[in-house]
């Protein structure tokens, strides 16, 4: 096939024949990296897989083209959505062991303000408004203080000990009269499941706040535990993480926000439950101008259709084998102080080793993996590893591409700091210079 | 492979990784060590204090923005902040932190607290 070289990205000054018009597009389409065509190991951090049917299904004429709001007449496609709607609540809150879920978020991060907003009215409601410190471990993604703050909260970092999980004693030193509430991500960012969670919701539950569960890294969990059985009070699922919808950023997004028994009226409205649409009576109010972003919310409830609850756990269970099996394999030559330890859906590696034998850094780690054609996994997230490496392959790859993978990481590590240097180098855009074109941004072709 | 870090005798730090320079007029200079631009990498993007503004020490007083991530220098004393190196290119944080690198001014009572050189060459050590 003919390589595209900086030239052919012009557009040619005329166009002879159809077929060049037809050729040239189609080569363009392909400079994209796709997860139809290479391995990804971000994995659901950013978007795993979406199985054709859940498009298939979303898309089928009858779902699609109803306006979102006329959702709640009396029409046979109205009737459908509405009974969709209400199964995806019924199967979250089973999956997630809450009472009821409001689908209307159209983020993770809009599902978090949601959930605070909700800690706040009861807290409210219950006249205790001097509750207002959000406790967030220092290893909690960005969003958390960021939805904390939003919705009026203080912020208290919690601090992780030696293990990667939350320091218990740190905790106790936080709490008081003052706390609202803990956001946890569970497994936590580092891809170690907190082990002491059931002691920290008793800790927090009893000091009068409630827990907050962030569905970031629901992949590991879902179908064998939930933040329901942890103790959990209110908790968001990123539908694009865990069931298979197209990322928020590329799309419409989904971030459905959950509560445990008790709970149930705060939630924003509408709820669908039972086929009806249903407005709760101490609701913090409606969250978004439609009723959620339905077209995700189908391909979410098709995933969950497809898979059952069986096939929900298989797949944690598979992404928590291919994660691990990748942490075995490279462990020794990426090692953080995890790695030795059982991870969840996602391994924690780093380039330190090798930074500190060769000088060749995460960052040169990722381009040369590009260069191997594969797209390079989160780097330097979470900031308590230094040249951190998170890796996620999720469910959907086969041992071959894992090997491929692995072997491709042990290649690197061999290279010379002066061969790794020059990756990529067979990609249109070559040894890409991150620093000089985040300071030199340019916004016009 | 490291270069070896810079921790000039002339400078107080603190455990954060920001180096502080008194001034003639009492003021302290503040700026981020080499250790500290070194683990962030690339900068590209430093978001100054508001001068006149108050700071308790351990407050946030920038943000600096790297390859990497973003992250956050506090003020190593209490005081008000005076001036802001506006003509400071993100690039000078890396090659030259001690010098042209230098982020803003406060003013400042007391240094208590912060580091000698010795101890911050201890603690990066």
């Amino acid at each position: 096939m003919k390589k595209f070289n900086e030239v052919e990205l012009e557009p040619p000054k005329f166009y002879r024949t159809e077929g060049e018009v037809v050729r040239r597009f189609t080569r363009l389409s392909t400079l994209n990296f796709s997860v139809d065509a290479n391995f990804y190991p971000l994995g659901s951090c950013t978007m795993k897989y979406n199985p054709k049917i859940c498009d298939f299904i979303s898309t089928l004429p009858g779902l699609r083209e109803l306006h979102p709001m006329r959702i709640g007449e009396d029409s046979a496609q109205a009737r459908t959505l509405r009974r969709i709607l209400s199964e995806l609540n019924e199967m979250l809150s089973d999956l997630c062991g809450f009472s009821s879920f409001s689908l209307s978020p159209a983020a993770g991060a809009h599902g978090e303000l949601s959930g605070c907003l909700i800690i706040r009215k009861y807290h409210a409601d219950r006249n205790d408004s001097i509750r207002n410190e959000m406790l967030i471990p220092d290893s909690a993604h960005g969003t958390n203080p960021a939805s904390a703050a939003i919705a009026g909260f203080k912020v208290v970092t919690i601090k992780s000990g030696p293990t990667g999980c939350v320091d218990i004693d740190d905790l106790k030193r936080h709490l008081s009269n003052r706390t609202a509430g803990m956001m946890m991500t569970n497994p936590n960012t580092l891809g170690l499941f907190e082990e002491r969670v059931l002691e920290i919701c008793e800790l927090v539950h009893s000091a009068g706040g409630l827990m907050y569960y962030d569905g970031a890294n629901l992949n590991a969990i879902v179908g064998v535990s939930s933040p329901g059985a942890m103790g959990f009070d209110v908790g968001h699922i990123n539908l694009h993480k865990t069931f298979a919808v197209p990322h928020g950023g590329g799309g419409p997004g989904a971030g459905p926000i959950g509560v445990r028994k008790g709970l149930e009226d705060l939630l924003p409205g509408p709820i669908f439950s039972g086929g009806k649409m249903i407005s709760p009576s101490r609701s913090i109010g409606k969250v978004i101008g439609f009723n959620g972003n339905v077209g995700a919310l189908v391909r979410a409830w098709a995933f969950i259709k497809t898979l059952g609850s069986e096939g929900v756990e298989r797949a944690s269970r598979d992404a928590v084998i291919a994660a691990n099996y990748v942490r075995v394999s490279l462990k020794d030559i990426y090692p953080s102080f995890v790695s030795e330890r059982f991870c969840a859906h996602e391994v924690l590696l780093s380039a330190e080793k090798l930074k500190r034998e060769k000088g060749i850094n995460a960052l040169m780690v990722a381009k040369a993996l590009i260069q191997m054609g594969f797209h390079p996994p989160t780097i330097y997230f979470p900031m308590l590893v230094h040249e951190a490496l998170l890796i996620e392959p999720t469910e959907t790859e086969n041992l071959e591409t894992l090997d491929e993978f692995i072997s491709a990481m042990r290649r690197i590590a061999e290279l010379s700091l002066e061969e790794i240097s020059k990756f990529p180098n067979n990609t249109i855009i070559r040894h890409p210079d991150e620093a000089r074109a985040a300071r030199n941004p340019v916004l016009k072709g | 492979m490291a270069k070896e870090l810079l921790v000039p005798d002339n400078l107080l730090y603190t455990r954060e990784h920001e180096w502080v320079l008194l001034l003639q007029n009492g003021n302290a200079r503040v700026g981020i060590t080499d250790y500290a631009q070194h683990e962030l990498g690339d900068i590209v993007h430093v978001e100054m204090p508001e001068v006149e503004k108050r700071l308790e020490k351990g407050d946030t007083a920038a943000e600096i923005e790297s390859v990497k991530s973003v992250a956050s220098v506090y003020a190593p004393v209490t005081g008000t902040v005076v001036a802001c190196n506006e003509s400071l290119d993100p690039a000078d944080v890396n090659g030259n932190p001690y010098d042209k690198g230098w982020l803003f001014e406060m003013s400042c009572d007391t240094t208590d607290g912060l580091l000698n050189p010795t101890e911050y060459r201890g603690i990066i050590s």
